[in-house]
């Protein structure tokens, strides 16, 4: 029976997240909680596996107490049981802080065969709390997976993108692996499965729970700090042209060449 | 941990309760209430002009060591003998903030029968290269890499350690970093110094764009970042290719590990990849049909680029996802980007801000697109584009 866990993070929905340019706040009118889109890929990909082979997959995330309401709607789609690590001690982690957290609740959970995310979160877009977390749990990391294929006695064909095409790689589990969107179409939860999501019971994990120590978590165990948020700088003045086509193109290429001479 | 607030200074002008990302601020009568969720991320900190808001100073998990003698490094990522173009960026970034810092930059290169590379990049600001060279390192798999990086710089110590944000970069670097037991800031476009502290200010967009956040790693070695390809500049003038090669024999590599590379099944069939194009073309919802790519292409090769799409346009199976642009894509950074019918979605808007040059050509006047373009064409695509490669071919013959 594969034991298979899933890291989701519940992030603002981003093209609603702006700084205002002239006062440096942010405007977060109508913004509202959703569950990391590329994490339900991920999730899907748990479900497909423990469909296939057999197996258990366990939803797992870090955030504030309300961050509930992402594991009880990930469990919707048909994960087994979740974990929610939430403590005032976990505030302002970063990426390392983040991972050893997560790191210490697949310990306590007996560790996994497999460790899901997606490809990164749509907030903060760093793609590296999974691979952290593998180097902390000393076990292989595969990025980017766009199909997986069970090959028998632990061991994982993995298709993944990099930068020049697909490659072929195979793992020996356990291992944590990323996966890109292409990898499935996620499913639609099904009636039953929300009910049951509804009722179910979610654990919270504190500092106490995972025997760490303050120091070592959240912003105290971070290795990076924010020290400035600003808008992004404003592009130049737009210059809107209409009219006849034939005369747009040749005034483009005009200018494009100036471009090139520049 | 949480958010210091000094009543006492407060002036309740609720600039905060604004600022907040997470609605935890409130004002509660005559009072700042700070709720749950507070993730410490200091955007109220930021806006409070009465300095009553404060970050709790992070006792570090160690004191920040003496400052490492290796100076800046670069991972020269290469494939097939062929180095990433992110790191010969990397090395003129780097040779700008040695010179600051009066510090050597050394460029760090794993593969196998990789040595005739070295002279490239001493040309491109490389004053040391640090070569191993490793069966094992062939082909890109992140457990070896991870591996023989951390193992060399534990080794020599680098002051600051840079990476191109590429699929490769991107997937072992963190492994690294973890390794190493230090910070690392994923996808910077922008470098600075503070010569006083002798932090690397690192800045990166999140929040799909929407936000800058500049990061700093303050008590740890090396600082790393991974950087945006095609945003930081080579130097204007090569360097001399010569310099120090540091073959390093690593103990970390076995044949066999858990994970090996059993081959590439697709090489996408670029031209020119899109993170190294200095010319995009792309498309998006308004092609309406998979065969109108083929214009694209026309004038993507006349003007010596690559094409690239939208979301919607790879969803609707016009072409294939190696090509997506975006936020769920690739991140690029041409000279010169010409969108062609995409309107201009946040999340590809993401993937293309940080574009010398936009052009637009979209019908719908009032697309997002409009606003980040240098130069938007309001008219019909169908008409354009042709017009445009008619242009171009009639003064090329």
């Amino acid at each position: 029976m594969l034991k298979i866990i899933v890291c989701i993070k519940q992030v603002p929905e981003t093209d609603k997240v702006r700084l205002d340019p002239e006062t440096h706040t942010l405007i977060r009118e109508g913004v509202q909680a959703i569950i990391n889109p590329f994490d339900l890929y991920a999730l899907e990909a748990g479900l497909r596996l423990k469909e296939a082979q057999g197996g258990q997959v366990t939803l797992l995330t870090m955030g504030p107490p309300q961050a509930e309401a992402a594991l009880r709607e990930a469990l919707g789609y048909g994960a087994d049981e979740a974990r929610l690590l939430s403590d005032r001690a976990f505030a302002g982690a970063d990426t390392w802080a983040t991972a050893l957290t997560l790191a210490q609740a697949v310990r306590k959970l007996g560790g996994a065969d497999l460790i899901f995310t997606g490809k990164q979160a749509i907030d903060g877009d760093t793609a590296q709390v999974g691979p952290m977390l593998a180097t902390i749990l000393g076990i292989p990391y595969v990025a980017w997976a766009r199909k997986l294929t069970w090959a028998g006695d632990g061991v994982l064909e993995v298709e993944r993108l990099l930068d020049h095409g697909y490659d072929a790689l195979r793992v020996r589990l356990p291992a944590v692996v990323s996966v890109v969107k292409e990898i499935n179409e996620p499913r639609v939860p099904s009636f039953k499965a929300k009910m049951q999501a509804k009722k179910a019971v979610i654990p919270t994990w504190t500092l106490a729970d995972l025997e760490l120590d303050p120091h070592e978590v959240g912003l105290a165990g971070s290795f990076t700090q924010v020290v400035r948020v600003f808008p992004p700088p404003a592009r130049g003045e737009s210059e809107i042209w209409r009219g006849d086509p034939q005369e747009l193109a040749a005034r483009l290429w005009a200018r494009l060449k100036e471009l090139g001479r520049r | 941990m949480s958010l210091i607030f000094s009543a006492d200074k407060c002036t309740l002008c609720g600039a905060c309760v604004d600022a907040c990302p997470f609605g935890v601020l409130s004002l509660e009568g005559e009072r700042l209430s700070i709720g749950e969720g507070c993730t410490l991320c200091g955007a109220c900190v930021e806006v409070c002009e009465a300095e009553a808001l404060a970050l709790p100073e992070a006792e570090g998990p160690s004191p920040r060591p003496g400052v490492p003698l290796g100076g800046i490094w670069v991972f020269a990522e290469q494939r097939q003998g062929r180095l990433a173009p992110v790191a010969l960026e990397l090395l003129g970034e780097a040779r700008r903030l040695a010179a600051e810092l009066s510090v050597p930059v050394a460029a760090v290169l794993l593969g196998d029968r990789v040595a005739h590379l070295a002279p490239e990049l001493f040309r491109a600001g490389a004053d040391k290269v640090y070569l191993a060279e490793h069966p094992a390192l062939a082909e890109f798999v992140e457990g070896p890499y991870a591996a023989a990086l951390t193992e060399i710089a534990a080794r020599f110590g680098p002051e600051i350690l840079l990476a191109g944000a590429t699929y490769v970069g991107r997937a072992f670097i963190p492994q690294v970093a973890a390794g190493l037991r230090t910070g690392l800031t994923a996808d910077c476009t922008a470098f600075a110094l503070d010569p006083e502290r002798r932090l690397l200010l690192q800045t990166r967009p999140a929040f799909g764009g929407n936000i800058m956040a500049t990061i700093i790693t303050p008590r740890t070695y090396p600082q790393m970042a991974t950087a945006r390809p095609g945003v930081f500049k080579r130097l204007a003038d090569p360097c001399p290719g010569e310099g120090e090669v540091v073959r390093v024999e690593l103990g970390s590599l076995t044949a066999a590990g858990p994970c090996t590379f059993v081959g590439t099944v697709e090489e996408i069939r670029e031209r020119l990849p899109l993170a190294e194009a200095e010319v995009i073309v792309a498309g998006g919802r308004g092609l309406k049909e998979a065969k109108h790519f083929r214009m694209l292409e026309d004038l993507a090769e006349l003007l010596g680029g690559a094409v690239g799409a939208t979301r919607a346009a790879v969803d609707a199976g016009w072409i294939p996802y190696a090509h997506q642009i975006g936020q769920t894509g690739k991140t690029v950074a041409p000279k010169l980007y010409i969108a062609v019918g995409i309107s201009g979605a946040i999340q590809h808007l993401a993937g293309i801000q940080s574009s010398d040059f936009i052009v637009a050509i979209n019908k719908d006047p009032e697309a997002p697109i409009f606003k980040v373009a240098d130069i938007g064409l309001v008219g019909d695509l169908f008409e354009i584009v042709p017009a445009l490669i008619a242009a171009i071919r009639r003064e090329r013959e």
